[in-house]
């Protein structure tokens, strides 16, 4: 009963954080408006127990990706507000992706079921095993570090080259192309 | 950006005193992933933070004395060739790829080991990308002296 009273309430102040999020034409706002959206996620995942997820969620979703959102914000021209031409394709795009997100929930197994295929795969076998064989309780880390190693070792790699691609385009001490982007500007202004 | 953001004596009392903590806190998620929530990524997340932080209030200049811009870009290789450093090991100790069993005697001793510095290295590699990232976004725009 707490746990629907909880989750109700989380998702109720979801949906009042997306209303507004589309309400207002600050891009600052919008900025901390997601952050908020994104905290009240990770708050949602700790009601379903998933710790794990939500520690990731506070940390990257409304911690790192907000500063990175409020530097980009702080970069754009001033006086630019966001303005929203014509809503008509969108209102269709947005109401024809939900019916069909509804559609397939009514296809999922309910909440915590037991015999949902995801929990009769491979996961009982590794509840099982990882407990004796590691001795490490933290039965994801065992699944992210050892079983999945391979998927974790392609995760590191694809923040390695993010990180490396966001320096490429972003700083080159060597082409001298911070000064043209300058100069540009200045042309514009003319 | 490149100055100070704000004089406030609040803003960089707070974060002189919040420093150290935060990253505490960020090596205890990283080795206590074990046992409780969290692990590479979230520890390497919350240590970038406290250095981002850092070059918020004091200025992108005194972060790039803090954390030089070269050792940071050495260190996200480093990160990356740690976690595949321990697959090549594995191999060179008769086991397979990623195979921790084979990095000690025993078997689960072997997965702990493994586990702890593949964790380690993803840490590294996500805090060093997360402040050159903000490095990246802070800097755009000026020009080059």
């Amino acid at each position: 009963m707490n746990f629907l009273l909880i989750n109700f309430f989380l998702i109720s102040l979801l949906l009042v954080t997306t209303f507004f999020i589309f309400k207002t034409t600050s891009l600052i706002s919008v900025v901390a408006l997601t952050g908020a959206f994104t905290l009240l996620c990770s708050a949602i995942y700790v009601n379903l127990d998933a710790v794990d997820v939500a520690f990731t969620e506070a940390a990257v979703g409304s911690g790192i990706s907000t500063i990175l959102m409020v530097m980009a914000a702080a970069k754009l021209p001033e006086g630019k507000k966001n303005k929203l031409i014509n809503l008509f394709p969108s209102i269709i795009l947005a109401v024809s992706i939900s019916l069909i997100l509804i559609i397939i929930i009514a296809n999922l197994p309910l909440l915590g079921d037991p015999n949902a295929p995801i929990h009769l795969h491979v996961v009982p076998e590794y509840l099982k095993e990882s407990k004796d064989f590691f001795h490490i309780p933290n039965v994801v880390t065992n699944i992210l570090a050892s079983y999945r190693g391979f998927d974790t070792l392609g995760e590191t790699i694809v923040i390695f080259t993010a990180g490396l691609g966001v320096i490429a385009l972003l700083t080159s001490n060597t082409l001298n192309r911070k000064t043209n982007f300058k100069k540009n500007n200045k042309k514009n202004e003319r | 950006m490149r100055d100070k953001i704000s004089s406030s004596p609040v803003l960089s009392v707070v974060s002189k005193i919040l420093f150290a903590p935060i990253i505490i806190f960020g090596l205890y998620v990283q080795f206590h992933g074990d046992y409780g929530p969290g692990g590479g990524f979230q520890a390497g997340v919350i240590v970038a933070a406290a250095f981002i932080l850092y070059s918020m209030i004091f200025g992108l200049s005194k972060g790039e004395t803090l954390v030089p811009i070269m050792i940071n870009r050495y260190l996200m290789c480093v990160g990356v060739l740690l976690y595949a450093g321990v697959g090549i090991v594995s191999i060179l100790l008769n086991g397979m790829y990623l195979d921790y069993n084979v990095l000690s005697s025993d078997p689960s001793t072997g997965q702990h080991i493994g586990i702890i510095l593949v964790e380690l290295g993803v840490g590294i590699t996500v805090a060093t990308v997360m402040i050159a990232l903000y490095h990246s976004f802070a800097s755009f725009g000026e020009i080059n002296e």
